[in-house]
C-alpha cells in the first residue's frame, strides 16, 4: 500500500520543480507559464489525494474547477504574450522589466 | 468717572485706528481729540476731588491672573500721585492731539497716527493708575510699544526704522531689570499689590534672598532692579542712547512721548515705590549718582548738537537726570513737581520746534536756519519762553522746581548730595548755554537757509498756535501756582502717596542754606546764557580759529561723538553679541547640529535609504518569486517549528532580516 505521505511527497516535489522553474528560468517566458501550470497541477494533485483519502468528492470537483481556470488562465497568458511580442518584438524575460522602480 | 478717564482714549484709538478709513481723517482727529479732551476734563475733576479734597479712590475691577498664591487684579488706584500724573498726561496729550490735527494734516496716514497717540495715552493712564506691579508692567510695555510704533511712523524711512528698533531693544534691557524686580517682589512679598507691598516693606528690612545664586539684601536689590527699568525708560546714562535717536519720529510724538510723558514713567516708578526706596539706602545713593551724571553728560552732549530736535532731546535727558537725582535724595515731591513743570515747557519747546520745522519744509539742521525772527515771531516768542522756563529764569515755571532740586541737593550734607549739587549747578549753566545757542542759531543769526524755504515760511496755523499758547501759559504760571500745593512745607496734598523716611527729610534744611547758594543756579544760568550769546554773536568770526587745532577741538569731537556711548555699546556689546549669535548660535547650533540631526539629516537619510530600497523593485519576476519563496519558507518555519526556534529568535528580528535581504539584493541579481 502506498501511503498518503508518498503521494504528498510527489505533489510537493512537483510544486517545488514548478517554483524553481519560475525563479531559475532566465530566458523563456513560455517556460515560466509552463512552470505556473506545473504548480497548479501539483496543487490539483494535492486536492485529489486528500479527496480520495478523506473520501470526499468535493476535492475532485474543485480539481476540475482549477483545471478549467488554469486552461483559461494560460489562454489569457498566451494572448498577452502574443500582444506583447507584437509591441516589443521580444518575449525574453530579462527585457520584461517595465515595472522597475 | 474714574474708569471713563482711563478708557476714553482707548475708545478713541480703536475707532480711529480700525474705522479711520470710514471716518475720514477729520473724523478720526475729532474722535481721538474728543476722547483725550474729555479725559482731560475728567482728570481736572479728579485732581480736585482726589488731590484737593484728599479722598483717594481704589477700584478693584475684576481678577486678571489668579493662580494659587499669585493674583493680579485689574485694579485702579487713584491717589494724589496718580491724579497729578493723570492731569499732566491728559493735558499734554490733548494739546498734542490738537496740534497734530494741523501738523499731520498733509499725511495720508493721519487716522493711524491719531490712533497711536490715543493708544499711547491709554497705556500711560493704565501705567499711572495701576494698583499692582503686573498692571504697571502692562502699561509700561504698552507705552514702549506705542513709542516704537510712533518713532517708526514714517516706516519707509530707514533712519526711522533703525531708531524704532534701537528704542525697542534698549528699552528691553531696562524691562528685563523691571521684570526681575517685579519677580523679586513677588518672591519676597508674595504679592504684587502696591498697598500690600509698601505696607510690608519695613518688615523685610535687612532680610536677604537668593538672586541668581547670590544671597543679597532684598530691599536694595529690588530697588536697584526697578531702577534698571527706570534707567531704560527714563533714558538715564548707559541706556540713554535711544532717546535722541527717537527724534526721527514726527515732532508731536517727540513732544508727547519723548519729552513730556513716557520718559517720565521711570521717574514715576521711583516715586511710586518711595516706601521701598526709603528703606534701601544703597539704591538711593546709586540713583543719585546716576541721575546727576545723566544731567551732566546729556547736557554737555547737547552743547554740540546741530539738529534742532536733538538739542531739545538731550536737554530732556538732562532734566530727567535732575528728576532722578531728586528722587535719590528722597525728595520725591520735588521730583514730581519738576516732572510736571518740565512736561509743560518741554512740550512747548518741542511743539515750537515742530512749528519751525513745519515752516521750513522739514529742515531740522540748525546750521541751515537763522534769521527766522522776522518770519516766525510767534514761534520765536514761544521758544524763548520755553527756554527761559527750562533754564530756570526767575518766576517762570522751571525756576520753582529746578532751584528747589538744587537747594535740597545742597542741604543733603553727604558725598552724593554734594556731588549731585555740583553737577546739577554746572548742568544748569550748560542748559542755559545750549538753549540760547539754539535760539541764536535758529532765530537771531544771519539767515543760512534756502531762500525758497524762508520765503514760503509761515507762522503756526491757529490750531497749532492754540496748543502753543496754552503750553506757554503753563510754562509761565504753573510753577508759581502749584508750588505751595506740591512742595510747600508740610503740604497735606500727598497724603500717603509718598513716603519719606524721617532721617531723609531735607525740606526743612533746604530753607536754612546760605542765600548765596540759593542764588547760584540763577546766576549760573544767566552766565551761561550770556556766554552763549557772546560766543555766537560777538566772537562768531574768531570762534573757528579758536577751535581749530587746539585741545578744544579734541574736546568738541569727543562731545560730538556723544561721549562714545554709542561706539562703546556697538563695539563692546553689540558686535560681540552679533558675532556670538552668528558664529555660535546660528552657524554651529542652528544651521549645524540641529539642522544636521533634524530636518536636513533626516531627509538626506531617507533619500539614500529609499534609493537602496527602490533597487529591490527590479521588475524581474523570478526575483519576486524568490523573495516570496523565502518569505513563505520563513513563515512556514515559524508556524511549524516555532517551539524549537522561539528561545533563540526574536520575532522583531524578522524586520531586520527583511532589511538585510533588501540591502544585499545585489546578491540576488547575480543568482
Amino acid at each position: 500500500m502506498i501511503s498518503q505521505n508518498n503521494y504528498l511527497a510527489v505533489s510537493m516535489v512537483l510544486f517545488l520543480i514548478g517554483l524553481s522553474g519560475i525563479f531559475l528560468n532566465r530566458k523563456n517566458i513560455i517556460v515560466l507559464l509552463m512552470a505556473v501550470e506545473l504548480m497548479l497541477l501539483a496543487i490539483n494533485f494535492n486536492f485529489i489525494i486528500f479527496s480520495v483519502f478523506l473520501d470526499d468528492i468535493l476535492g475532485q470537483l474543485f480539481a476540475l474547477l482549477v483545471l478549467t481556470v488554469a486552461a483559461a488562465e494560460s489562454a489569457i497568458g498566451l494572448a498577452i504574450l502574443v500582444i506583447y511580442y507584437r509591441i516589443r518584438g521580444t518575449i525574453a524575460i530579462e527585457f520584461i522589466d517595465l515595472m522597475k522602480g | 468717572m474714574y474708569l471713563t478717564l482711563v478708557f476714553l482714549p482707548l475708545f478713541g484709538s480703536i475707532f480711529s485706528g480700525l474705522f479711520g478709513r470710514f471716518l475720514t481723517p477729520k473724523g478720526a482727529c475729532f474722535i481721538t481729540t474728543f476722547g483725550t479732551g474729555s479725559a482731560c476734563l475728567i482728570s481736572i475733576l479728579l485732581f480736585f476731588e482726589v488731590g484737593f479734597s484728599c479722598s483717594p479712590c481704589y477700584i478693584k475691577l475684576s481678577p486678571w491672573l489668579d493662580s494659587e498664591m499669585f493674583d493680579a487684579c485689574w485694579g485702579f488706584y487713584f491717589d494724589s500721585l496718580a491724579v497729578s500724573m493723570c492731569f499732566t498726561v491728559t493735558v499734554i496729550s490733548t494739546l498734542v492731539h490738537v496740534y497734530s490735527t494741523s501738523y499731520m494734516s498733509h499725511d495720508p496716514h493721519q487716522p493711524r497716527f491719531m490712533s497711536y497717540l490715543s493708544l499711547f495715552t491709554f497705556f500711560m493712564l493704565m501705567l499711572i493708575t495701576a494698583d499692582n506691579f503686573i498692571q504697571l508692567f502692562l502699561g509700561w510695555e504698552g507705552v514702549g510699544l506705542c513709542s516704537y510704533l510712533l518713532i517708526n511712523f514714517w516706516f519707509t524711512r530707514l533712519q526711522a526704522n533703525k531708531a524704532g528698533i534701537k528704542a525697542m531693544i534698549i528699552n528691553r534691557v531696562g524691562d528685563v531689570g523691571l521684570a526681575c524686580g517685579v519677580c523679586s517682589i513677588f518672591t519676597i512679598f508674595k504679592t504684587s499689590d502696591f498697598s500690600v507691598v509698601f505696607s510690608l516693606v519695613p518688615y523685610f528690612l535687612g532680610s536677604t534672598y537668593n538672586f541668581l545664586g547670590l544671597e543679597v539684601e532684598s530691599l536694595s536689590t529690588i530697588g536697584l532692579l526697578l531702577f534698571v527699568g527706570s534707567v531704560g525708560k527714563s533714558a538715564q546714562i548707559g541706556l540713554h542712547t535711544w532717546l535722541p535717536d527717537a527724534m526721527e519720529g514726527p515732532t508731536p510724538v517727540s513732544a508727547l512721548i519723548h519729552a513730556a510723558t513716557m520718559v517720565t514713567a521711570g521717574v514715576y516708578l521711583i516715586i511710586r515705590c518711595s516706601p521701598l526706596y526709603e528703606n534701601s539706602g544703597f539704591a538711593l545713593v546709586v540713583i543719585t549718582i546716576v541721575g546727576a551724571l545723566t544731567a551732566f553728560i546729556a547736557g554737555t552732549i547737547g552743547l554740540v548738537q546741530n539738529d534742532l530736535k536733538k538739542v531739545i532731546a538731550y536737554s530732556t535727558c538732562s532734566q530727567l537726570g535732575y528728576m532722578v537725582f531728586a528722587c535719590g535724595l528722597s525728595n520725591y515731591s520735588v521730583s514730581m513737581f519738576h516732572l510736571i513743570n518740565h512736561a509743560y515747557f518741554k512740550a512747548l519747546l518741542f511743539l515750537s520746534a515742530g512749528s519751525v520745522i513745519h515752516a521750513l519744509n522739514d529742515e531740522q539742521d540748525m546750521r541751515r536756519m537763522g534769521g527766522l525772527l522776522q518770519v516766525l515771531p510767534y514761534t520765536y516768542v514761544m521758544i524763548l519762553i520755553g527756554s527761559l522756563s527750562l533754564m530756570g529764569f526767575p518766576f517762570l515755571t522751571g525756576f520753582y522746581s529746578k532751584d528747589v532740586i538744587l537747594e535740597v541737593a545742597y542741604s543733603n550734607y553727604n558725598l552724593h548730595g554734594t556731588f549731585a549739587h555740583l553737577l546739577g549747578v554746572f548742568s544748569a549753566g550748560i542748559t542755559a548755554f545750549y538753549s540760547f545757542r539754539l535760539i541764536y542759531l535758529t532765530f537771531v543769526s544771519n539767515p543760512n537757509g534756502f531762500k525758497n524755504a524762508i520765503q514760503n515760511a509761515h507762522d503756526a496755523p491757529s490750531s497749532m498756535g492754540f496748543s502753543l499758547f496754552l503750553l506757554c501759559v503753563g510754562s509761565m504760571f504753573v510753577g508759581f501756582l502749584t508750588k505751595d500745593l506740591f512742595i510747600g512745607l508740610g503740604t497735606p496734598f500727598w497724603n500717603n502717596a509718598i513716603y519719606i523716611a524721617p532721617q531723609n527729610l531735607t525740606m526743612v534744611d533746604a530753607e536754612f542754606i546760605p542765600v548765596f547758594i540759593k542764588w547760584v543756579p540763577v546766576i549760573v544760568s544767566l552766565l551761561g546764557a550770556t556766554l552763549s550769546i557772546f560766543v555766537f554773536h560777538v566772537f562768531k568770526d574768531s570762534l573757528f580759529d579758536f577751535c581749530k587745532g587746539t585741545i578744544f577741538r579734541q574736546f568738541y569731537i569727543f562731545l560730538n561723538q556723544l561721549w562714545l556711548f554709542d561706539r562703546l555699546q556697538n563695539d563692546l556689546i553689540g558686535s560681540t553679541i552679533l558675532k556670538l549669535g552668528y558664529k555660535a548660535t546660528y552657524k554651529i547650533l542652528d544651521k549645524g547640529i540641529i539642522e544636521f540631526l533634524g530636518p536636513k539629516g533626516i531627509s538626506i537619510l531617507t533619500l539614500i535609504f529609499s534609493k537602496h530600497i527602490s533597487k529591490l523593485q527590479s521588475g524581474l519576476i523570478h526575483q519576486y518569486a524568490f523573495i516570496m519563496f523565502i518569505g513563505v519558507t520563513l513563515f512556514m518555519t515559524k508556524l511549524l517549528f516555532w517551539v524549537l526556534f522561539a528561545p533563540f529568535i526574536d520575532i522583531n528580528l524578522y524586520f531586520i532580516v527583511f532589511i538585510t535581504l533588501m540591502l544585499t539584493n545585489k546578491v540576488f541579481n547575480k543568482l
